[in-house]
């Protein structure tokens, strides 16, 4: 049951092949055989049994959405009612939203299975899934390497198969990295297309949650579900929903795709470059033509993204106080101890230091050379997309520069870490949207393609995904042992 | 040395709206702790703001009526600092980009008219409280007041004694009442001013240093404080010492400011802008619209009060000091179809007598305007004189009956039968002959004696005019 996509499993339930009760009870036995992977920080037993009942009785009464009964989990950055939401911290640990955030009440209302809440970077802070107050979670490729992150327990589990599929969020390349590193695929959506209320905040202005699945048609159904504007957020956009599934089978003929040269440059690894270049090259067979362009400002991306997330952060988690919430230091003597030990304790090395960062970017004398200059960068980067998108259709381009790498490998060297994300954090800065999808492997290691949109053609976007996976079947690939 | 004064005010007024700034939980005064703060007051982890567009509306009639730049485009900023009531550890404000840009209020000092410039307007969201009383050496938070809307005004350098920024800050408090933007409630905290005052040599050009006294809550205190802080000042540097830049707290019980922080102590706000919220867009059909529902100015009524109903300066001015007091004029003139001057002299006179006795605002005057309307149209059809209308406003103050009740009731109504009248005279004539030799010899002031005479045997119902009239006639025989 576990192999099938979401359009077979809702088949399977309205058939009568096999019960929401029976499909959550298969991955719930899952979760717990493959427990060592560490891609659940909670599993919601109880409740998934009780949404998979009620499924059931929906769907017998002959009514239910496309992901009714079908079971699913979060990424544990997304706030659920009555249920811990840590946001992978010693920080968050203790918390119990008291509130259901936009996207789970949109995954609710669908019927969906919560199976429970996934591992992740702490607060979002990684590339690696290895700054997780709950431990690295294990890349079922190879569980010496990383998942990437920080969705990296959404990657993994979808990747092993211990979910349907899953939520994601992605500030600077959090969705689609691990979706690369998993071989998933992995769709962040434009800024403003899913809700951010109830997504717990790392750099309010880059965050956006998107669907992580096996295939671009699970893809567009997850973003159905997750889609919309939303009242209780100012910045989500009021702007119709398509139907995203409709789009998919349409042609690809004339579709221009441009490749920065910029993306594709001597220091791409060339096992990479040869990848990426088979993949664009079933384009091309698919009538699509390739141009190549150019985005001066990209290799600014890092720095800008570096002044702007830390920056917003810095203010994000300034609610983490230990007054209200959350980890509160032991017997603190006054205020200033309070805040300082229960901050201190409760944040990770990374957490701190993006904290300092921001700090620093935002204080007086130096706001103007930080945050001013980097706005300004943000902007310049967005402007090289929109010339990019008047010439070409979308833009392709690698998502990580290299496959997964070892546990332990970058965790002690931010910058090294921070490259990891090299192509991916332009786009957060422009808010555009993009999508990642499996293009083949390198040492048995999956590899993605990027593939960028203008904005709001997230239809678009899963078009040319599906396209490819119906003459590829790299994203059809199971790990080894999970099958 | 001849010393100046320079002051400017911050003043905070709390917008009337009935959801807080940037959630949906009640503003409403006085529950008990933390039952009107929701998920986003609290500052949740994944909570948003959405902004009330009502504090919008109130911040832009705020910057009409000071005849201010509106500012087309304002942005929503973090102020970053801890403090155990400030839930998300900044308050959101607005910083470069005010939604009320330069404008100004002309104040009355001893007679004299000056403008104060107002340098902007901005909105923001409140704090919570420190309750630090009964909670055995720990601090209670609650957090109601948390996301309460502000609008934070700020003048201009602009005032040069205690008794300008005290007129300044009363014209703006009746300003904003005026508008209906805000309650003025001070005890509540409703309207609350924080006073930068200085000091320099008469003459001198350059500013000296300022401190700043923080959160003071009545007019009064405003200007102890001030007169407190500029005479420490001048002490200070008349005895060779130097004004530092600070922030200082008025102690109401002592009279006296004291340091709270220094310059270098202050905080780093380390401002920018809210990626939570949009940028505030002020398009003029929205300005129009605001313009065209505009009530009407504290001097705008005056000078209608004083051409359209014939008011002296001094009626207009009070009548129009606060808009249910000028609310109250219009509406009792309505209903009472009464002279102008007339009703003004009632409200003026005896009804603020009698609220200012009893303590009481206009908006719970004992007598309703429609009320008084009653008792001022039996003055102007002559049923009662001005005398037994004093006794008739007595009752009305303390029952809820009407004037025409209480004139039936108690059989007020004035004599105005001649016949009767003459009768009365004739009698008093009869019975005091030597007083009417007296003015018939020339001794004019007897003539006040008989009208005595005649009001106390008519119970003061006769009408005075009638009696005056028919008195003369009689004693000239």
């Amino acid at each position: 049951m576990h192999t099938k996509s979401l359009t077979e499993l809702a088949q399977g339930l309205r058939s009568g092949e096999f019960s929401s009760v029976e499909l959550t009870q298969h991955f719930l036995k899952r979760i717990k055989q493959y427990h060592d992977l560490n891609t659940y920080i909670t599993v919601t037993e109880e409740i998934a049994l009780q949404n998979a009942i009620a499924a059931d009785a929906r769907l017998a009464s002959g009514q239910g959405a496309a992901l009714t009964g079908i079971p699913m989990a979060q990424k544990d950055i997304f706030c659920t009612l009555d249920i811990k939401t840590s946001c992978g911290s010693k920080m968050l640990d203790n918390f119990i939203a008291p509130y259901n955030a936009t996207v789970v009440e949109k995954f609710n209302q669908a019927g969906a299975v919560l199976l429970g809440k996934l591992n992740m970077d702490e607060f979002a802070m990684g590339s690696s899934n290895e700054t997780s107050y709950y431990g690295a979670v294990k890349n079922p490729w190879n569980i010496n390497t990383v998942p990437g992150g920080s969705s990296g327990g959404s990657g993994a589990a979808v990747a092993s198969r211990l979910a349907s599929c899953a939520t994601g969020t992605d500030t600077g390349g959090s969705i689609r990295q691990p979706a690369a590193h998993c071989g998933i695929t992995g769709l962040k959506p434009t800024y403003g297309r899913v809700s951010r209320y109830g997504m717990i905040a790392y750099a309010s202005s880059l965050d956006q949650g998107g669907p992580m699945a096996r295939s671009a048609e699970d893809a567009a159904i997850l973003l159905q579900t997750m889609a919309g504007f939303d009242p209780k957020d100012s910045t989500s956009v009021d702007l119709s929903v398509p139907d995203y599934s409709a789009g998919l089978n349409n042609s690809l003929a004339g579709l221009k795709i441009g490749l920065p040269k910029e993306f594709f440059s001597t220091d791409l690894n060339s096992d990479m470059a040869a990848t990426l270049k088979t993949a664009i090259n079933e384009y091309r067979k698919l009538g699509a033509e390739i141009k190549e362009v150019s985005m001066p400002n990209l290799k600014l991306a890092i720095p800008a993204y570096y002044v702007i997330a830390p920056a917003e952060c810095s203010a994000n988690l300034s609610r983490f106080d230990g007054v209200r919430f959350g980890y509160r230091c032991e017997n603190p003597v006054d205020l200033t101890d309070l805040y300082t030990r229960s901050r201190g304790e409760g944040f990770g090395k990374e957490v701190k230091r993006r904290i300092l960062m921001g700090t620093y970017a935002l204080s007086t004398g130096y706001y103007d050379a930080y945050y001013v200059k980097a706005q300004k960068i943000r902007r310049l980067i967005s402007d090289d997309f929109k010339n990019a998108l008047t010439e070409v259709d979308v833009i392709m381009g690698p998502v990580t520069p290299t496959p997964a790498f070892g546990i332990g490998e970058k965790i002690a060297d931010p910058i090294e870490m921070y490259l990891s994300d090299i192509y991916t954090i332009a786009i957060n800065l422009a808010g555009l949207p993009a999508l990642s999808i499996p293009a083949g492997f390198i040492n048995d290691l999956p590899v993605g393609l990027q593939i960028i949109g203008n904005y709001f053609t997230e239809d678009r976007l899963l078009n040319i995904a599906h396209q490819y996976q119906q003459v590829t079947d790299w994203h059809q690939h199971t790990p080894k042992g999970f099958e | 040395m001849e010393w100046e004064t320079v002051i400017g005010l911050e003043i905070h007024t709390q917008l009337a709206t009935q959801s807080k700034i940037f959630s949906g939980a009640s503003t409403a005064y006085g529950a008990e702790p933390n039952t009107q703060a929701c998920a986003v007051d609290l500052g949740l982890p994944g909570v948003l703001p959405v902004l009330n567009e009502e504090a919008v509306r109130m911040a832009v009639i705020f910057g009409m009526a000071i005849e201010a730049h509106i500012a087309p485009y304002s942005v929503f900023a973090r102020k970053n600092y801890f403090y155990p009531d400030l839930p998300k550890g900044y308050q959101i404000s607005q910083m470069d980009h005010p939604i009320v840009g330069q404008g100004h209020l002309d104040i009355e000092v001893e007679g004299v008219t000056k403008r104060i410039g107002i340098t902007r307007a901005h909105l923001e969201e409140d704090a919570g409280k420190s309750l630090h009383e009964s909670f055995h050496g720990l601090t209670g938070i609650d957090l109601n007041r948390a996301g309460t809307p502000l609008l934070e005004i700020v003048s201009e350098p602009d005032m040069r004694s205690a008794k300008e920024a005290v007129a300044y800050m009363r014209k703006l408090h009746e300003l904003v009442r005026y508008l209906g933007i805000c309650d003025g409630n001070m005890q509540e905290g409703s309207f609350r001013c924080d006073a930068n005052v200085s000091v320099r040599p008469k003459g001198q050009q350059a500013f000296g240093t300022r401190a700043e006294i923080k959160n003071i809550n009545s007019f009064k205190f405003v200007e102890k404080a001030i007169n407190h802080e500029i005479e420490r000042q001048i002490e200070l540097i008349e005895n060779g010492g130097k004004v530092v830049q600070e922030t200082r707290l008025y102690d109401s019980v002592k009279d006296e400011t004291r340091s709270m922080r220094s310059k270098e102590e202050a905080n780093d706000y380390r401002y920018f802008p809210d990626p939570d919220l949009l940028p505030v867009l002020i398009d003029k059909a929205f300005k129009a619209q605001i313009k065209a529902n505009l009530p009407e100015l504290p001097q705008a009524k005056k000078l209608r009060f004083k051409t359209d109903y014939q008011l002296d300066e001094e009626s207009a001015t009070i009548l129009t000091t606060s808009r249910p007091l000028a609310d109250y004029f219009e509406a009792t003139l309505k209903a009472s179809q009464s002279e102008p001057r007339l009703c003004a002299n009632w409200i003026t006179g005896d009804l603020s007598a009698a609220l200012n006795k009893a303590g009481l605002e206009i908006t719970d005057s004992l007598i309703s305007d429609e009320r008084l309307a009653g008792l001022l149209k039996r003055i102007s059809d002559n049923t009662i004189s001005g005398k037994i209308a004093k006794q008739v406003f007595e009752v009305l103050w303390q029952s809820p009956a009407t004037a025409d009740e209480i004139i039936a009731e108690q059989g007020l109504k004035q004599i105005t039968d001649t016949g009767a009248i003459e009768a009365i005279i004739d009698k008093i004539i009869a019975d005091n002959q030597g007083q009417v030799e007296q003015y018939r010899s020339g001794k004019d002031k007897v003539f006040a004696f008989f009208v005595g005479q005649v009001m106390k045997e008519m119970k003061g119902k006769a009408n005075p005019a009638e009696v005056n009239k028919l008195l003369k006639n009689k004693l000239q025989g």
